[in-house]
């Protein structure tokens, strides 16, 4: 398969208030390959959300290229949809008309905009709320709207970072459930960004592991458990428990 | 608290205040220092019927109304693009509001000898070259220094709630809108204006309210020849306490009932600011 996401050499720096210089990210090199669930997993400090924002061009790297779909990045592209960890929509529009944004913004008609939005919305289980306004949503539905929302202009790739940090144990695995029942039925590339062992172990392909201070990939893990997994199964109990002593070495 | 006692607890004072009014009214007896409620009352009764030849209070109160309104709305054309600007752009920021700072302090009246030397008398109706007919009179009567005046204390307030209301959307509605495909001008108009929109609607309403108090000195300025504010003046160098008293009331009514209409907008449309956490 070819790789949708080739990132070479990347390095970041910021600048703090007081001008100090501090390195984000350190010597980033990876590739992701089409229809891959990748987690990049890390604990905090560890620039994993940087190493998103990169990816997704919302941010320039300090110093190396990063490919997506082939061309070199320099803002969003269309081809990729981004769910932040803080709910995102749009407090004054609506579910359909926050999920529908993307669309507007291509200049789809209302009733295109709206049709394609329904159907979305339907199978996130949103459909009676059409209508609602966000503040009207408990926690886990604004995030599967927000999900809805990224997908609704069919992006190849969905960036996640930490979409489900904010929401209850329950809610969480309900959502975890969905993702990959929705990423089985049609594949998409997915880069999920989580500082849970757990989660990554459940969800992804391969799990990225990255160390603080500077940000750097330290592992690469291919997880190769079929789908849907268990989280009481043995072999669950052995993936978690390698990546789990990669990560207590490093913190 | 029960119904009836929400409906009555905010009447007590004024009431207890009419009374004392009233009770001192009649012991100084005296109405050029303080001329009892039921005098004032008779004015405001009939406020179709013209005082002192200057005009009903009706008239004067509309005429005055359209003055601010008129001041108002620049200072709104002018304020929220620059604030939009200034709260979205650090370098533009640190540009002007320096400068625009230099003003801030400066209490509308103090500019009225500026503005007198700079504008005079010329109006509305000098402006358009309208020299007599209906329109004259009514052109004539809005003064370039009063619109000066009330734009300038109508304008910060606007200006620091859009800033405000800019700067404080969430960095993550930008960073979202820009993932799903928004340019600048996207950006603008679909999430800063629309996000900031109950901060500038409160701004809005301080604008008005400030405007509106200013009233008073832009119609105090020579050439005023109606308007409330010229009303409570006049009345006052004829010794009408009465009608000053009714002039007060009047523009306490007006900037109520703005403050009012602001609260319902608020309300109304911007539920989900007060629900969003």
């Amino acid at each position: 398969m070819k790789n949708v996401i080739e990132i070479k050499g990347v390095n970041k720096l910021f600048l703090t208030d007081k001008k100090q210089e501090v390195k984000a990210l350190k010597n980033i090199n990876l590739d992701i390959k089409d229809q891959e669930f990748v987690c990049i997993l890390g604990p905090s400090g560890s620039g994993k959300s940087t190493l998103l924002r990169l990816m997704e061009g919302l941010i320039d790297p300090t110093t190396g290229s990063i490919n997506v779909m082939g061309s070199p990045l320099t803002k969003p592209i269309p081809e990729a949809g981004f769910v932040f960890q803080e709910y995102s929509l749009m407090p004054w529009r609506n579910i359909i008309d926050n999920v529908s944004f993307g669309l507007e913004l291509r200049e789809y008609s209302r009733k295109d905009r709206y049709k394609i939005a329904e159907d979305i919305l339907t199978r996130f289980g949103l459909k009676e709320f059409t209508k609602s306004f966000p503040y009207e949503l408990s926690g886990g539905m604004k995030q599967r709207a927000a999900i809805a929302r990224a997908m609704a202009t069919s992006p190849k790739i969905l960036y996640m970072d930490e979409p489900f940090g904010a929401l209850d144990a329950y809610t969480r695995f309900q959502m975890q459930k969905d993702l990959i029942e929705f990423w089985l039925e049609e594949k998409r590339t997915i880069v999920f960004v989580t500082h849970s062992v757990e989660e990554a172990v459940f969800l992804g392909t391969r799990v990225i592991i990255m160390s603080p201070r500077p940000g750097e990939i330290i592992a690469d893990y291919n997880i190769g458990l079929s789908y849907p997994r268990d989280r009481w199964n043995k072999e669950f109990g052995k993936k978690f428990q390698t990546i789990m002593d990669i990560m207590n070495d490093i913190s | 608290m029960s119904k009836v006692k929400r409906y009555i607890s905010p009447v007590i004072l004024p009431i207890f205040f009419l009374i004392l009014w009233q009770f001192f009214s009649v012991k100084l007896n005296n109405p050029i220092v303080l001329p009892s409620v039921t005098e004032v009352l008779v004015i405001l009764a009939r406020p179709n019927s013209s005082l002192l030849s200057l005009g009903s209070l009706i008239r004067n109160t509309l005429i005055s109304i359209l003055r601010v309104g008129i001041g108002y709305i620049l200072a709104i054309l002018l304020a929220i693009p620059l604030g939009m600007l200034i709260g979205y752009s650090r370098r533009i920021e640190e540009f002007l509001m320096p400068f625009l700072n230099l003003f801030r302090p400066i209490a509308p009246l103090a500019w009225v000898p500026l503005v007198l030397a700079w504008f005079g008398v010329a109006s509305l109706a000098s402006i358009f070259n309208i020299e007599q007919g209906g329109l004259y009179s009514l052109f004539n009567n809005i003064k370039i220094s009063m619109l000066f005046i009330i734009f300038i204390g109508a304008f910060f307030p606007i200006l620091t709630n859009t800033i405000y209301g800019v700067k404080s959307v969430k960095k993550t509605l930008i960073d979202s809108a820009l993932t799903m495909g928004a340019r600048k001008k996207d950006i603008f108009i679909k999430v800063l204006l629309p996000a900031s929109l109950p901060s500038v609607i409160t701004g809005f309403r301080v604008g008005l309210g400030v405007a509106w108090m200013c009233l008073v000195s832009a119609e105090m300025l020579p050439g005023s020849l109606a308007g409330i504010g010229y009303l409570i003046t006049h009345a006052y160098t004829v010794a009408r306490t009465d009608i000053v008293i009714a002039g007060m009331i009047s523009i306490s009514f007006v900037g109520g009932l703005f403050d009012l209409m602001f609260q319902k907008i608020e309300v109304k449309f911007f539920k989900w600011q007060s629900m969003d956490k």
